[in-house]
C-alpha cells in the first residue's frame, strides 16, 4: 500500500479519540423510491431529521433514486473514506478541514455542472468541495439567568461577565469539547486565529469549571433546562431550528466576528453512483431558491446578500491553509494548550 | 500585353517573401511569449513555494531535546492563493518524519551546494513541484539537520500556461495577417514606381521620343536610363532620316528650276504643235515633281518640329489674316474671292506658329486649287469650346465616302487628275493638328456644292 504508512499516522490519532478501530455510524435510515433504479450511498454529519426534507424533495425531483443516509461524526466519517475507502456515492460534513483534507489528498472526484458554474467562488474548492449552506457559530444563552445581567455582544465583553460573576456561572458555563468534536475543533482554532481573546476566553472558562460538550444539541437542550446558563460556540442553525419548541433560550451572535461554516459536499474517489451524487449536489446549491426547505430543515443556504447584511460574519475559507491545524505536531500543540486552560483543576 | 500566365510577379514574390517571413516572426513571437511566461509562471510558483518552505522551516523549535514545529497559518494558506492546487508537506529529522506526508520523496539537497532544491516529480499519480530545505535546529547541546519538503500540484500552473498559449497564438495570428496585410501593400508600393514608368512610356504618343523624366526610385535609374539613351539613339536615326529626306528634296529642286526655266524657253522656241506639247508635258511634269520636292521637305520639317514644338502664344485670327494675305495673289489670279469672318476678341493659344501656318497654307491652298475661277472662299474662325479653323470653298468637292483617306500620306482625290498635287497636303496639316492636341475634320459645304476643312484646336 502506497499510503500505508500516512493512514497509520491518521488512525493514531483518529484512534485517539475512539479507541474502536472501525468506523462507526450513528444512525442509518434507507428511503426507498417508488421505481427505483439506483441508490444513491450518503455519509452525513447532518442528523437525520435535519436532512430528511431534503432527501424526501430531492425523491420527489429524482423518484428513481433509493438514498440511503448514514449519520455519522466527522471523524467517523474520515476514517470511512480516508482509511477504509467506503464506497459511499457522498460525504456531507460540517467539518470544513477534513473535508479540504480528503480534496487535497485525493480522495475527491471533480464535478461540475451548470448549478456549480455558478456558485460563488468562496463557497467551493477544486470543484470538489461544494459548500452549500452558511451557519454561524452563536453563542446561546438561557434567558432566565440574563433577566439582571447585561448581554454581552463581544468576546471581550463575555470575559468581562464571567470573570465578574465567577460564582454565578461557576459549572454553568459550556462548549464543545474539541479533543472529541471535529466541528468545535475548527471553530476552536479559527477563533484562535481570529482573535486574541480565545485564549482568555478559554483560560476563564477553565476557572468556571466548564462543561465540555460533543454536540450543539446536547448544550442546547442543557441552557434550555437552566442546566447552564451559556454555552459558547454553538451552531447558530440548530439552535435556530430549536427556537420554535424550546422555551427560554436566547441566540447572542457577537458583534466582533461570527465564524460561519459551510456544509459542504464531497463525492469521493470511490463512489460507484458519482452522477447520482452529482443530482444530489446540484440539488443541495440550489436551496436557496427553495425557500420552504431551507425554513423546514432550518439550514441557511449560501447567500451572499445575507453575508454582506451581517458585516461580522466571516465565513471560513476553503484552501490549504485549513490544512495547518490537521497538522500532527499542530495539533497536539493546540489540544495540549486548549486542555491545560479549560481543566485547572 | 497578357503575358501574365507565363511571367511570374515581382509583387507576388515580394508578398509571398514578407509572409513567410511574416510567419517565422510569428511563431518565434509565440514560442518566446510562451517560453518566457510559462518560466515566470513557473518561478512565481518556486518562490511560493520557497517563501512557504522558509516560513516552516522558522517555525522550528525544540523542546526538552525534541524537534518541534508550530505550523504556520501562512505557510499552508499562502500556496493557495494562486491557485486551487493541492498541497503536501513533510518535515523530516534523521530520516525520521516529524510531521505530515511521510512518502513524499525528499529531493536530494547533496548534490546541490545550495540549501534550497527545487524538483518535479510525481506524488500521488500527480506531478507535483516540490522545495527541499535544510535548517539545522538545536536541541540542546547538539545540532540537529532538519529537512522541509513542500510540494504543490502543477495544475494552476497549466491553466495559466493555456491561457497564455492562447492569448499568444491570437496575438501572433494577429500579428501575422496584419503583417501579410502590410506586406502585400508594402509589395504594391514597391512596384507602384515601375507600373508608374509603364504608364508614362505607354501614354506616349508614336511621334514622342522624348526622355522619360517621371520621377523613378534609384533601382529603376539604369533602367530608365537605358531606355532614354535607346530612345535618343531611335531618334536620333529619325531625325536622321527626314534630315536626309529634306535634304534630298531641296538638292532635287534646284535643277529642276533649272530643267523648268530651260524647258520654258524651248517651249517658246518651239513651232511644231507636236513638239510644243511635248514640251508641255516635260513642264507640267517637272511642276509636279518640283510641287512634290516642296511638299517632302514641308512634311520633314513638320515631322521634325512635331516632336519638341516651339510653342508660344498664337493668335489665331492673325494667322488666318495673315495666311489669307500671302495667298492672295494665287486667288486674285482665278478670281477668286477670300471672305474672313473672325471673331472681333481675340482667340489666343499655345502653338508652334510656323507649323500652324504651314498648316493653313495647306487647307487654303487646296481650297484655291479645287475651286473654280470666279468664286469665294470663306476663311471663318469659329470660338465653340474649341478653336474651328474653317476653310469653306465653293469647289468641287470629292467624291471619296470616307474623306478621312485624304489625309494619308500621297494620297489623292480621284476627281483632282487636271490639277498639280503631291498627296501630302492634309498629311502636313493633319499632322500639325495632332501636335497641337487637335484634329482635322473633312466635309462637304453644307450651303451648296464645296468642301469645308476644318483645323480644330482645342484651348490651351
Ligand atoms: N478643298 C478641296 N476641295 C476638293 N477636294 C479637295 C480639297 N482639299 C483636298 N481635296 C482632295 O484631297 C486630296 C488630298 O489633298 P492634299 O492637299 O493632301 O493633296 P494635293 O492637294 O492633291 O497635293 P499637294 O500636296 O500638292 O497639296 C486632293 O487631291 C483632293 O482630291
Ligand atoms: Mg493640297
Amino acid at each position: 500500500m502506497r499510503f500505508a504508512r500516512f493512514t497509520l499516522f491518521l488512525s493514531v490519532f483518529l484512534s485517539s479519540l475512539s479507541m474502536a478501530n472501525a468506523f462507526e455510524s450513528e444512525q442509518q435510515r434507507t428511503y426507498s423510491a417508488q421505481n427505483a433504479q439506483e441508490t444513491l450511498r450518503i455519509i452525513s454529519t447532518a442528523d437525520i431529521d435535519v436532512f430528511e426534507p431534503i432527501i424526501y424533495a430531492f425523491q420527489r425531483q429524482n423518484p428513481n433514486v433509493n438514498i440511503d443516509y448514514v449519520v455519522a461524526s466527522s471523524t467517523e466519517l474520515m476514517r470511512a473514506i480516508y482509511e477504509e475507502n467506503l464506497p459511499f456515492d457522498l460525504a456531507i460534513s460540517s467539518a470544513m478541514d477534513l473535508q479540504t483534507k480528503l480534496a487535497n489528498d485525493g480522495f475527491a472526484r471533480t464535478y461540475s455542472s451548470e448549478a456549480t458554474d455558478t456558485m460563488p467562488g468562496w463557497a467551493k474548492w477544486r470543484n470538489q468541495l461544494f459548500g452549500f449552506t452558511q451557519e454561524p457559530a452563536v453563542l446561546v444563552i438561557s434567558e432566565a439567568d440574563f433577566l439582571q445581567t447585561p448581554i454581552p455582544t463581544t468576546r471581550d465583553e463575555l470575559i468581562e461577565l464571567l470573570r465578574n460573576n465567577s460564582e454565578k456561572f461557576d459549572g454553568r458555563v459550556g462548549t464543545y469539547d474539541v479533543r472529541t468534536s471535529g466541528l468545535g475543533y475548527l471553530f476552536a482554532t479559527q477563533d484562535s486565529r481570529n482573535t486574541e481573546a480565545f485564549w482568555r476566553l478559554t483560560e476563564v472558562m477553565g476557572r468556571l469549571n466548564t462543561r465540555l460538550y460533543c454536540c450543539s444539541g446536547e448544550m442546547i437542550t442543557d441552557v434550555a433546562s437552566g442546566k447552564i446558563a451559556l454555552a459558547y460556540n454553538v451552531l447558530g442553525s440548530y439552535a435556530a431550528s430549536r427556537l420554535h419548541n424550546t422555551a427560554g433560550i436566547v441566540i447572542v451572535p457577537l458583534d466582533d466576528y461570527l465564524s460561519v461554516m459551510l456544509r459542504t459536499a464531497v463525492i469521493p474517489s470511490e463512489a460507484n453512483n458519482p452522477e447520482g451524487a452529482g443530482l444530489m449536489i446540484d440539488f443541495l446549491v440550489g436551496l436557496k431558491a427553495n425557500t420552504d426547505l431551507s425554513a423546514s430543515t432550518g439550514l441557511p443556504p449560501i447567500d451572499k446578500e445575507a453575508l454582506q447584511a451581517e458585516s461580522a460574519m466571516r465565513p471560513i475559507q476553503f484552501g490549504p491553509g485549513l490544512l495547518v491545524f490537521l497538522d500532527k505536531m499542530r495539533r497536539e500543540t493546540f489540544l495540549r494548550s486548549w486542555v491545560n486552560s479549560i481543566t485547572q483543576d | 500585353m497578357s503575358r501574365k500566365d507565363q511571367k511570374w510577379s515581382i509583387r507576388r514574390r515580394l508578398g509571398i517573401q514578407l509572409s513567410v517571413i511574416a510567419a517565422l516572426l510569428s511563431i518565434a513571437f509565440y514560442l518566446t511569449v510562451r517560453t518566457v511566461a510559462e518560466q515566470a509562471a513557473a518561478d512565481t510558483q518556486d518562490s511560493i513555494l520557497a517563501a512557504s518552505a522558509t516560513s516552516i522551516a522558522d517555525a522550528l523549535y525544540s523542546e526538552r531535546g525534541a524537534i518541534r514545529l508550530e505550523l504556520p497559518y501562512s505557510a499552508l494558506s499562502m500556496l493557495g492563493t494562486i491557485s486551487e492546487d493541492q498541497v503536501f508537506y513533510r518535515v523530516v529529522a534523521k530520516d525520521i518524519t516529524l510531521t505530515g506526508y511521510d512518502d513524499l520523496s525528499i529531493p536530494d539537497t547533496s548534490q546541490n551546494q545550495r540549501d534550497v532544491v527545487f524538483e518535479t516529480t510525481i506524488y500521488r499519480g500527480v506531478q507535483v513541484r516540490a522545495v527541499a530545505m535544510s535548517r539545522a535546529v538545536s536541541t540542546g547541546n547538539q545540532a540537529q539537520e532538519v529537512t522541509v519538503v513542500v510540494a504543490q500540484t502543477r495544475l494552476g500552473l497549466a491553466a495559466t500556461s493555456s491561457r497564455i498559449s492562447s492569448t499568444a497564438t491570437a496575438v501572433a495570428v494577429g500579428f501575422f495577417l496584419v503583417v501579410t496585410a502590410l506586406s502585400l501593400l508594402a509589395a504594391q508600393s514597391a512596384v507602384a514606381p515601375l507600373n508608374r514608368l509603364t504608364q508614362s512610356v505607354t501614354r506616349r504618343g508614336p511621334k514622342d521620343l522624348r526622355p522619360v523624366v517621371t520621377e523613378t526610385p534609384r533601382e529603376l535609374v539604369p533602367l530608365v536610363d537605358a531606355l532614354n539613351s535607346f530612345m535618343g539613339r531611335l531618334r536620333f536615326s529619325l531625325t536622321r532620316s527626314e534630315e536626309f529626306i529634306a535634304e534630298a528634296a531641296h538638292r532635287i529642286r534646284t535643277p529642276l528650276a533649272t530643267v523648268r526655266t530651260q524647258a520654258e524657253v524651248l517651249y517658246r522656241q518651239m513651232k511644231q504643235p507636236d513638239n510644243k506639247k511635248s514640251v508641255r508635258e516635260i513642264i507640267r511634269a517637272v511642276d509636279e515633281s518640283s510641287r512634290s520636292a516642296g511638299q517632302l521637305l514641308d512634311h520633314a520639317m513638320v515631322s521634325l518640329r512635331a516632336d519638341q514644338l516651339e510653342t508660344r502664344e498664337i493668335d489665331l485670327t492673325y494667322l488666318m489674316r495673315d495666311a489669307s494675305d500671302r495667298l492672295a495673289p494665287t486667288s486674285d489670279l482665278k478670281d477668286i474671292h477670300l471672305k474672313l469672318d473672325l471673331p472681333s476678341h481675340g482667340c489666343k493659344i499655345m502653338g508652334d506658329l510656323i507649323l500652324l501656318q504651314s498648316a493653313v497654307r495647306n487647307i487654303l491652298d487646296n481650297s484655291i486649287k479645287y475651286s473654280p475661277e470666279d468664286s469665294s472662299i470663306l476663311i471663318r474662325l469659329a470660338d465653340d469650346e474649341e478653336y474651328h479653323l474653317m476653310f469653306i470653298d465653293e469647289g468641287r468637292g470629292f467624291e471619296s465616302s470616307n474623306p478621312q483617306n485624304l489625309v494619308k500620306r500621297f494620297t489623292r482625290g480621284s476627281n483632282v487628275s487636271d490639277v498639280i498635287g503631291s498627296g501630302l497636303g492634309l498629311t502636313i496639316a493633319d499632322e500639325v493638328a495632332r501636335a497641337h492636341n487637335g484634329r482635322l475634320e473633312i466635309t462637304a459645304n453644307k450651303d451648296g456644292p464645296g468642301t469645308c476643312v476644318s483645323l480644330v484646336l482645342p484651348y490651351s
